[in-house]
Formats: structure tokens, C-alpha cells, sequence
């Protein structure tokens, strides 16, 4: 058994657990206690991978493991990571961990709740560790199915409605996606006659230009819908305004960045020609995500709103960045999809404890919630703070980075957009702001607020592992950027050698 | 060489204090975390003076001039081969002059906090808030190259977000902590702008490198136009508008005003002392590229400078908060500063304005620290911030008295306060550069006495006013402070600017130009004798003054209206123009459109799910009907 397929192993291995089990009140410890092994073992990774960069190991793909699933299509499970996936792989296990204790009051259905959301854990996982396309594309399948009963059935609000729009729109993407991840196949071999749908082996290829031309769009927007990309993002406020707490921690947190690091690792891998050529209309489009995201937040009532707007502008600047294509930014947006992924997962949390406490999400029916709940209240800040930037916390790190590598570009129209962009810094600051100061302080106005529990246990564990992960990211941001970026090495040079620019 | 690394410790001490206050506050005595934090700066003063001695007596000169010494660094963040964000200590004469500022101050304010916010909730959390406000303003000041002073700078803002919304229950402060926020924000947009486009066209954020007067930065700078202007003058510019945030320049002061809201200690230190002055120092920073890149963009400092002492100076003669005041004070004197490095020029004589800038700074942070933390004695003695409420204190506060009266006459640079040498040399400089922007000052010198007596006379002589209980003087933790700062105003004066802090690091000589000293200082009596007639006695002058020049007294007393433009900015543009319409179009255009694509799916598969019913006997119908007609059109058309 090579480590990576124990990523995938061990949330199995959890959900078989919880289905033997009799007593439901043990279901949470053992997701716990699974996705605790699994927290471990992405920390495990990677030390593994860094003590094998160290040790002189210059693959592009440590661990690669490749077993020949479907002979005539040469379909293979094959898993292999760089250090850009083994980021991605501590970001999920960190929120999933997360999530595990934000939803550790359940009242329904505990057992099939758990289940749902660690099979969903485990798409992920296996996204991230696949380096063959059609392993890849099962396993996001596999994480986008189970938001359907996640929403469906443990929601809020309009929840069938939610549930059915979000899953539709998501399913509409993998459409677009499977043709384009097909085209892709077919001409990843010259001859015709060993078609492949290792990521590795295509990259050595290069894809006729037409062929990308019509691929690339597709791929991109596959994608682009699971990244929130305007004007395909609409399923994202109704979708986690429904959710519950930890799915949308998850959805937010993890399933998002899927897209980004989709549109990443195989539309612009390795379709670089037809991206640079294309990438203006995606840059505009992305920007206007960015922009639009964050004024759309500022006019948002529902906390959940204006996180799910938020979280359109921030992912908007993961999908902008990528468009760059320079180290600088790419590595960037790796950093973002990660600070990102804490910070909203972190908010999201956030949002179902005061929820589970007030019983109104409504910014306008709260007050002065700092003097009731001040452990929960001075998180949210904190977690405000990372979103809009400050520099000690992950938001800081990442967005600069975009910004000081996407204004490297050598044409001044990109250098335009990004100052566009740039701009958004300070309406994030409005609209985070303005919930601080309706939310959290000023006097308590609902005199009912006035005597609730604040953080219990659980949901202290919880925030405080989010919060530890987005200052660590802030303090300490280089190794971090060191690893991806030096993943990110091999993977500009092809992109460079096909597009002197 | 001497060995400075331990300089490392200076920025270090006060984070690891706030960490310390900030996770472990509420578990130690309130009196314990006070004392923590005091005494954690008391030692860094320490060392601080430690540095500056070291640095301007027995480190080395090259050539005559002081060298800029990197005391650590550190690669903190890489992003490409050439640009990376470094951590590190920079000591040359103006950041260890800084040190010298904001230790002094910061102490200073510790020590009154103490007894000011006793018995305060969150004790605490004020002694970590100041804690890490000290951190990001020594780090700010002590910054190697631009990236690392944005990090800061960014901190000392929201060091002061969180101070000014101290007391977080009432509204009002909740406001002003919010506003500043997003006012500074706004510019520092402008800073980060800034940054890109000079980074991007020198390959560098180091400040030694990027300063270099024979280096290659300055020597590009002309190049590439836009606008008819350069691209550094450009980034210049942007750069500037982040000091203009931070400093409280118009138009974006308008946050400085409502900052009072925070304790009074923390409007002494942040909002008179250190933070506001950031705006400058960057300047300062940056003076070889101003001076000698972009005289376009110092020609703007020189400007909006001036225009922000005068704006702010006519304003201040109508306001009736004693903090507003001082606010409205503040943006004055620090437009003195902007406009003195405006008007200099690089290396020599020609510096003059330069030197005087940095030297009105180390005054003015004495002086206006004394001011704030006397009018918090004066507060916290009357429980009122008006001066219409207050009168005849002179009574009851004896020591707060006198060491206001002293700050009051250095403001109004009466000889031989300090105020007096650094007012001086900046008028000199301008009068040298600039005759327009001179007059403009020499009025200011006047309306500062004035309004600076008016507040004096108003709650120290004036009316006897009945006060519900009697105020009584502070105890010794707010007075000690308080005469130590009066001591500082009185002998500062003397320190040899000349000698110490200059453009290119070098001695030149300076004198007291008594052609410009002498009308300064009659001006500066001139309006202390008005206000004497005015508020010695309660007198009906000042109303009917008001009344005569009714308009321009309304406009002035409302700021110009600049609040309120900003509110139509804020709530009628941005919110409901731009992002209520956003949130609209997203709901009814974007989602509406997916929402019709799902309708018009499945209405039509409404209509053609008859098609497939399962039931034999109509798909016989239809064959049946089918077979016919096709029958009749095969039979018809072979005909």
C-alpha cells in the first residue's frame, strides 16, 4: 500500500466503521478519530515529501504509483504528488478535520450525516492526489454527488431548491468538463495509437493548436463553475446559505478550490498556447468576479450571503491569477486557494455557532455580540481581519503575492486589470468592517442575546485549528512558498517554452 | 563596525508582549499586565537610547556622513529571483531618531495609561493593544526596503482601528474606528499602487538601493512618460497618497477628527505623536527619489502640505472639543512638516527643509504628546470634553497647568521653546523656495497661537464654572509623564539637527535667520494677545465675531462639509448605487437567467414527456396514424 492511496483508504475505512457501528452517539468520536489519523497523516506527507526534496529528489511527482485499471481506454488508477497537491492535501485535511467539530451536535440522521460529508472528504482526497484524468474526474464526481443529500437533507431554508440548483449547475460544468477532459485524451498522442490520460505523459506531448482552442474554453469553464467564475457562480450564495455548518466549511473550504486547482493543473498545463491566447477574455471575466463579488457582499443581509460573495470575489482572484502565467502568481494562487479555504472554512464555522445561538443569521436582527460571546466574536474578527488582508495572517500573504506577480506581466493591459483588482482590498474592508460593526459590536440590542453560551469544547478545537493554520501561513509564509513554488518551477518552464512571452 | 544586531529586539519585545497580554491577559491581575507592558517598553527606551547614542556618536562616518546600516534581514517572502519581502532592522539618522520618538512617547503614554484607564474593563487588552501598536511602528520605522514598511504600516492601522474602537459598546466609536479604517485603507490602495509601479521598473523593494543618489533607480527615474509625467514621478505620487492617509492630509484628515474617540492616551501617542506622522517619515524614506527623480511629486507634497496646515488651522479656531482641537492641530503641524520636505532640496544647505522637517517632528511628537495627555488630565478631572463647560481650571489642576502653558507656548514657538527653532527653520526653508507657500505659513503660525490660547484661556482662565463635583489634580502616574514631556518641549530645541539628521547624511551649517525669526514670533504674540482679549475674561467678542462672519464661521465650524461628503460617498454612492444594484443584477439578471434555463428545460420536457407515456394502445394510434399518412404522401408523390 503506497501512502497516498491511504488518503483514500482511510476516510473508507471510517465510513465502513460508522456503518457497523450500533450506537449513534459514537459515530462523531470515530469520524473524529478518522479524520484526526487522516490530519496526521497529511503532516506525515509532508515531511515525507520534504525530506525526499531535500534529500536531491527533482521528480516532478514524488510517490507516483500507477495501476493499469481499463486496459482498451488505458484508464489508470495512478496517484502521484508535488508540493503544490501536498498543500492541497493538508488544506482539506485541516478543514475537513474542522468540520468534523463544528458539526458535532447533529440532531438528524448522525450516522448517514457523517457518512455523506467524509465520502465527500474523500473525492476530495482523491482529486488532489490523482494525477490521471479520468481518476481525477471520478473522484470529483464523487465529491459534488453527496452535496446533493448533504444540502437536501440536513439544510436550511430553501433547501430542495438549493440543493437542486447547486447540484445542476455543478453537474452542467462536469458536462462542459468531460468533453473537454475527452478532447484532451484524444489528442494526447501524436500517432493515435497509445492515447493516455496521465496528466505526466501528456505534458510531454504537445496538443495540436486547434484541438485547444476548443478544449481549453471548455476545460476552463468546467472548471470555472465549481470556482465560482462570473457568470456561473450563482449556485454558490443559495447553495451555502442552505448548507449546513460543516458543509459549507467544506464546500467553501475545499470543494471550491477544486476548480481552481483543476483549471491549473490541466487546463492550462496542459493547454498553455490556446490559454495565453484566450486568457484575456478569462482575465476579464475573472476580474469582474473579483469586483462584482465583493460589491454584491457589501449589500448582502445574511451572514451566509455575504460569505458565499466574499468567497466569489476571493476565488475569482485564485482563477485571476492562474490566468497570469508567471511563477509569481501562479504560486499565488495556490496560496490563496489555501488561505482562502482556512479563512472561509473558518468563517462558515463561525457563522453556524452564532447561528445555533441566536437562531437568525440576519445582521440586522444581531448586536453587540462581542460583550455576550466574546470568544466566539473576537475569532470573527480575526478571521475579518485574514479576509481583508492584513498582513501576520494568510489573506495577507497570498494577495500580495498575486499582485506583485500578476503586475509582472509584460503587457500593460494586464498590469491595468491588476491594479483593477487591486482595488478590491478596500471594498473587502468595507464590507467586512460593516459586519463587524453591526455583528459584534456597538451595545447588545436583543436583550434575549444577552445570556448566551459562548464557544463549548468542540467548537473551540475547531476554530482555534483554523485560526492556528491562517496566522501560521501569515507568520511564516516561506516555507509555504517555498514548496509550492518550487513545484511550480517545472511547470512555468513548459508553459514558457510554448509561449515565449 | 559596531555590532548592532541586538536592535532585533527592540521591534521583538513589544510582539512578544502582545502575545503574552493578548492570549494570557484575562487569566493575569489587570495591575500585573499593565505593568508587563510598561515595564517591556521602559526596557526598549532603554535600549533604544542605547542605539541612538551608539549610532550618532561612535559608529563610523564614510566621507562625513552617517551610514545606513542593515542590523538584520531576513528573506521573509520570495516572490521572483529579484523581488522578495525582506525582515530586517535599517538604522540610519532618521529611523534611530524614531526609535528615539516613539520609545519615548509610547513609555511616556504607558506609564499615564496606568493611572488614566485604572479600573477600566480590558485593562488588558489595552496595555496588549498598545503593546502591538508599538511592535508595527517600530517595525514601520525600522523597515529595509518598501514591502516590509507597507506590512507595517497596514499594522500600525489596525493597532489603531482597534484602539480607537476601544470602549466597542458605543456606537460613535464604533464609527470612527470604522471610518479610519477604511479612509487609510483607501490610500494605502494608492501606497500598494505605488509599490507595483516602482517595483516594476527598478527590479527592487530595498530602500538602499532604491535610494542610492548615484544608484540606478534614481538614475531611470526620468524615463518611460505617461501622462507627461514619469513613471516614477507616478509612483511617487501613489506612494504619497498613502501618506496622505496616514498623516490625516487633506482630503483624506477627515478620519483624524472622529479617531478621538479612542482613550485619550492613545490619542496622544497614535494620533499626535507617532502614526500620524508616518505619512512624513515615508516621504523622508523616500526623499533621494523625490528630490532628485520626481520633483513633480514633491512639488505635490509641498502643495497639499501647505493647503492641509491652513485648512486645518482655520477649522481648529472653531471647534469647542478640546480633542478636536488638538486633532485639527495635529493635521496643521504635520502639513508644516510635509511642506517643509516639499520645499527642500537633496545634500547640503540645500536640505535645510528636510532637516527642518525631521526636527519639527522630534519637537512636535514632545509637545502635542504633552497636549493630549494634559487635556486627558483636564478630562478626566471635569468628565467633560467641551471647553464650553469648563473654566478657571487653573485652580484646581496646578501641574497639569503649567506643563499645558509650556506646550502651548512652544506650539506658538515663543523663544527659546523648542517649537520656536524646528517652526523656524521650516518657514526659512520655505521663504528660500517659495514665497507663496511661505505667507501661507506665517499665517498658520499665527492662527496656531491663536487657537492654541483660545483652548488655553478657555478652560484655564474664562468663566468660573461650577463643576458638579470638584475636579482634583491627577495622581502621579498621569503627572510624571506629564512634566517629563514638559522637561522634552523646553530643551529639545537645542539638539543639532544640523549635525545629526540631514538629507544626505552630512553636517552643514544652519543659524537663526533673525529676518524670518523675529516677525514668527510676533505673529505667534500677536495671536496669543487676541485670544487674551478674546477668552481671558468671558467677553462677548468671540460671538459677535461668529455672528458677523456667520457663513464662513458655519463653514468652518462643520469642517467645510467634508463629513458629510464623505457620507454621500460612502452611503449614497457606494452603497446604494453600486453594490445595492450589484446584489440586484446578481439576483434578478445573472440568476434569473439560470433560473429561466431550468424553467424553459423542464417545461419542455413537460410538453414532450407525452411522447413516452408507456402506454401500447396510444403508440399504436400513432404508429397506425404514421404509417397512413406516410403511405398516402409515398403513394401521392410516386404517382
Amino acid at each position: 500500500m503506497d501512502i497516498l492511496s491511504l488518503f483514500v483508504v482511510i476516510p473508507v475505512l471510517t465510513i465502513t466503521a460508522i456503518l457497523l457501528l450500533k450506537d449513534t452517539r459514537q459515530v462523531r468520536l470515530v469520524s473524529a478519530f478518522g479524520m484526526g489519523l487522516q490530519l496526521l497523516m497529511a503532516a506525515v506527507l509532508v515531511y515525507l515529501y520534504l525530506s525526499a526534496r531535500h534529500a536531491g529528489n527533482i521528480d516532478e511527482m514524488l510517490f507516483v504509483k500507477d495501476y493499469l485499471w481499463f486496459k482498451s481506454l488505458n484508464i489508470h488508477y495512478a496517484v502521484g504528488v508535488d508540493g503544490i497537491s501536498v498543500a492541497m492535501i493538508s488544506l482539506t485535511s485541516l478543514v475537513v478535520f474542522a468540520g468534523i467539530f463544528a458539526s458535532w451536535e447533529v440532531e438528524i440522521l448522525k450516522k448517514e450525516f457523517f457518512i455523506s460529508l467524509i465520502l465527500l472528504a474523500t473525492g476530495v482526497f482523491g482529486f488532489f492526489i490523482s494525477i490521471d484524468l479520468f481518476t481525477m474526474f471520478l473522484f470529483y464526481e464523487l465529491a459534488v454527488i453527496p452535496m446533493y443529500l448533504l444540502i437536501g437533507i440536513w439544510g436550511s431554508g430553501p433547501k430542495e431548491y438549493s440543493a437542486m440548483k447547486l447540484t445542476l449547475m455543478l453537474m452542467g460544468g462536469s458536462a462542459l468538463l468531460l468533453v473537454g477532459l475527452l478532447g484532451i485524451y484524444f489528442n494526447s498522442s501524436p500517432d493515435k495509437n497509445q492515447l493516455t490520460f496521465n496528466i505526466l505523459e501528456i505534458s510531454k506531448v504537445v496538443i495540436p493548436l486547434p484541438a485547444q482552442r476548443m478544449f481549453f474554453p471548455l476545460t476552463f469553464m468546467g472548471f470555472g463553475v465549481l470556482g465560482a467564475l462570473f457568470p456561473f457562480h450563482t449556485w454558490s450564495p443559495d447553495g451555502h446559505a442552505s448548507a449546513p455548518t460543516a458543509v459549507s466549511m467544506l464546500h467553501a473550504g475545499v470543494l471550491m478550490k477544486l476548480g481552481g486547482y483543476g483549471a491549473f493543473r490541466v487546463a492550462i498545463f496542459l493547454m498553455p498556447e490556446a490559454a495565453h491566447e484566450l486568457s484575456w477574455i478569462f482575465i476579464i471575466l475573472t476580474s469582474i468576479s473579483v469586483i462584482y463579488g465583493a460589491f454584491g457582499a457589501i449589500a448582502q443581509k445574511d451572514l451566509k450571503y455575504i460569505n458565499a460573495y466574499s468567497s466569489v470575489s476571493h476565488c475569482g482572484l485564485v482563477l485571476f491569477a492562474v490566468l497570469m502565467m508567471n511563477q509569481t502568481a501562479m504560486t499565488g494562487a495556490i496560496i490563496q486557494m489555501i488561505s482562502h479555504g482556512l479563512m472561509t472554512a473558518l468563517f462558515f464555522g463561525l457563522i453556524g455557532m452564532i447561528y445555533g445561538r441566536t437562531h437568525t443569521r440576519m445582521i440586522s436582527e444581531m448586536g453587540g455580540l462581542m460583550k455576550v460571546i466574546p470568544f466566539l466574536s473576537v475569532c470573527y474578527v480575526i478571521a475579518g481581519l485574514a479576509s481583508l488582508g492584513l498582513p501576520g495572517l494568510s489573506g495577507f500573504v497570498a494577495e500580495m503575492t498575486i499582485f506583485v506577480g500578476a503586475f509582472q506581466h509584460p503587457e500593460l493591459f494586464y498590469r491595468i486589470v491588476t491594479i483593477i483588482v487591486v482595488s478590491s482590498i478596500v471594498i473587502t474592508a468595507v464590507y467586512i468592517l460593516r459586519v463587524i460593526a453591526i455583528l459584534l459590536l456597538g451595545p447588545t440590542t436583543n436583550e434575549h442575546f444577552e445570556h448566551l453560551p459562548d464557544a463549548k469544547w468542540f467548537e473551540k478545537i475547531s476554530v482555534i485549528t483554523l485560526i492556528g493554520s491562517v496566522a501560521a501561513i501569515g507568520l511564516a509564509p516561506f516555507w509555504l512558498s517555498t514548496m509550492i513554488g518550487t513545484s511550480m518551477h517545472p511547470i512555468i518552464e513548459r508553459i514558457l517554452a510554448l509561449n515565449p512571452f | 563596525m559596531i555590532n548592532f544586531s541586538y536592535t532585533i529586539w527592540i521591534p521583538l519585545l513589544p510582539f512578544l508582549m502582545f502575545l503574552l497580554l493578548g492570549l494570557a491577559g484575562h487569566k493575569l491581575k489587570p495591575k500585573l499586565s499593565g505593568l508587563l507592558g510598561t515595564g517591556g517598553l521602559g526596557l526598549i527606551t532603554i535600549l533604544s537610547y542605547i542605539t541612538a547614542y551608539r549610532y550618532f556618536f561612535t559608529s563610523e562616518k564614510v566621507n562625513g556622513a552617517y551610514q545606513k546600516i542593515i542590523a538584520s534581514n531576513f528573506t521573509w517572502l520570495q516572490f521572483t529571483d529579484k523581488l522578495h519581502i525582506d525582515m530586517g532592522v535599517l538604522l540610519d539618522p532618521i529611523s534611530v531618531m524614531m526609535l528615539v520618538v516613539i520609545t519615548t512617547v509610547s513609555f511616556m503614554v504607558h506609564i499615564y495609561s496606568l493611572g488614566y484607564m485604572k479600573g477600566e474593563k480590558g485593562f488588558e487588552r489595552f496595555f496588549a493593544f498598545l503593546s502591538l501598536f508599538s511592535f508595527s511602528m517600530l517595525g514601520l520605522v525600522l523597515a529595509t526596503n518598501i514591502f516590509q514598511m507597507y506590512i507595517f504600516w497596514e499594522l500600525v492601522g489596525v493597532s489603531s482601528f482597534l484602539l480607537i474602537g476601544f470602549y466597542y459598546q458605543k456606537p460613535s466609536a464604533v464609527r470612527a474606528s470604522k471610518k479610519a479604517f477604511i479612509v487609510t485603507r483607501f490610500a494605502d490602495l494608492g501606497f500598494l499602487i505605488g509599490i507595483l509601479i516602482l517595483s516594476f521598473n527598478t527590479k527592487t523593494f530595498d530602500f538602499i538601493t532604491l535610494t542610492d543618489p548615484m544608484g540606478t533607480a534614481i538614475a531611470q527615474g526620468g524615463g518611460i512618460a505617461f501622462l507627461g509625467l514619469s513613471v516614477m514621478t507616478w509612483s511617487m505620487i501613489f506612494v504619497f497618497m498613502g501618506g496622505v492617509g496616514k498623516s490625516a492630509m487633506f482630503p483624506f484628515h477627515i478620519w483624524l477628527p472622529d479617531a478621538m474617540e479612542g482613550p485619550t492616551p492613545v490619542s496622544a501617542l497614535i494620533h499626535a505623536a507617532t502614526m500620524v506622522v508616518a505619512g512624513v517619515y515615508l516621504v523622508a524614506r523616500m526623499f533621494p527619489i523625490y528630490a532628485l527623480s520626481a520633483p513633480v511629486a514633491l512639488n505635490v507634497v509641498a502643495y497639499v502640505g501647505a493647503f492641509s496646515s491652513l485648512f486645518a488651522a482655520v477649522i481648529a479656531c472653531t471647534q469647542t472639543d478640546i480633542k478636536r482641537v488638538l486633532a485639527y492641530s495635529t493635521m496643521s503641524q504635520i502639513g508644516y512638516m510635509m511642506l517643509a520636505l516639499g520645499v527642500s532640496g537633496y545634500g547640503g544647505h540645500e536640505g535645510l527643509g528636510y532637516m527642518a522637517s525631521m526636527f519639527h517632528l522630534f519637537t512636535h511628537a514632545m509637545f502635542k504628546a504633552l497636549l493630549f495627555l494634559g487635556a486627558g488630565a483636564i478630562i478626566h478631572a471635569v468628565h467633560s470634553n467641551y471647553m464650553t463647560e469648563m473654566g478657571g481650571l487653573r485652580k484646581y489642576l496646578p501641574i497639569t497647568h503649567i506643563t499645558f502653558l509650556i506646550a502651548c507656548l512652544t506650539i506658538a514657538g515663543i523663544p527659546p521653546l523648542s517649537g520656536f527653532f524646528s517652526k523656524d527653520e521650516i518657514l526659512a526653508a520655505a521663504f528660500h523656495s517659495n514665497k507663496i507657500l511661505f505667507a501661507v505659513e506665517y499665517a498658520v503660525a499665527g492662527l496656531t497661537a491663536f487657537y492654541m490660547f483660545r483652548l488655553y484661556f478657555s478652560v484655564f482662565w474664562g468663566k468660573d464654572t461650577h463643576y458638579s463635583h470638584e475636579p482634583h489634580e491627577a495622581p502621579a502616574t498621569m503627572t510624571i509623564p506629564l512634566i517629563i514631556l514638559a522637561v522634552g518641549s523646553v530643551v529639545t530645541g537645542f539638539i543639532p539637527f544640523n549635525k545629526l539628521v540631514t538629507s544626505d547624511g552630512k553636517i552643514f551649517e544652519s543659524e537663526l535667520e533673525l529676518m524670518i525669526a523675529i516677525p514668527s514670533v510676533l505673529i505667534g504674540l500677536l495671536g496669543i494677545g487676541i485670544a487674551y482679549v478674546m477668552y481671558r475674561k468671558e467677553s462677548a467678542i468671540p460671538d459677535k465675531l461668529a455672528a458677523t462672519f456667520k457663513y464662513s464661521y458655519k463653514w468652518a465650524y462643520n469642517k467645510f462639509y467634508m463629513d458629510e461628503l464623505y457620507l454621500f460617498i460612502t452611503k449614497k454612492i457606494i452603497f446604494r448605487y453600486i453594490a445595492e444594484p450589484v446584489a440586484w443584477f446578481d439576483r434578478h439578471v445573472v440568476d434569473a437567467t439560470m433560473n429561466a434555463i431550468a424553467t424553459v428545460t423542464q417545461g419542455v420536457s413537460y410538453r414532450i414527456r407525452g411522447f413516452q407515456s408507456g402506454q401500447l394502445q396510444k403508440y399504436a394510434v400513432v404508429f397506425i396514424t404514421g404509417a397512413i399518412m406516410l403511405s398516402i404522401l409515398f403513394i401521392y408523390l410516386w404517382k
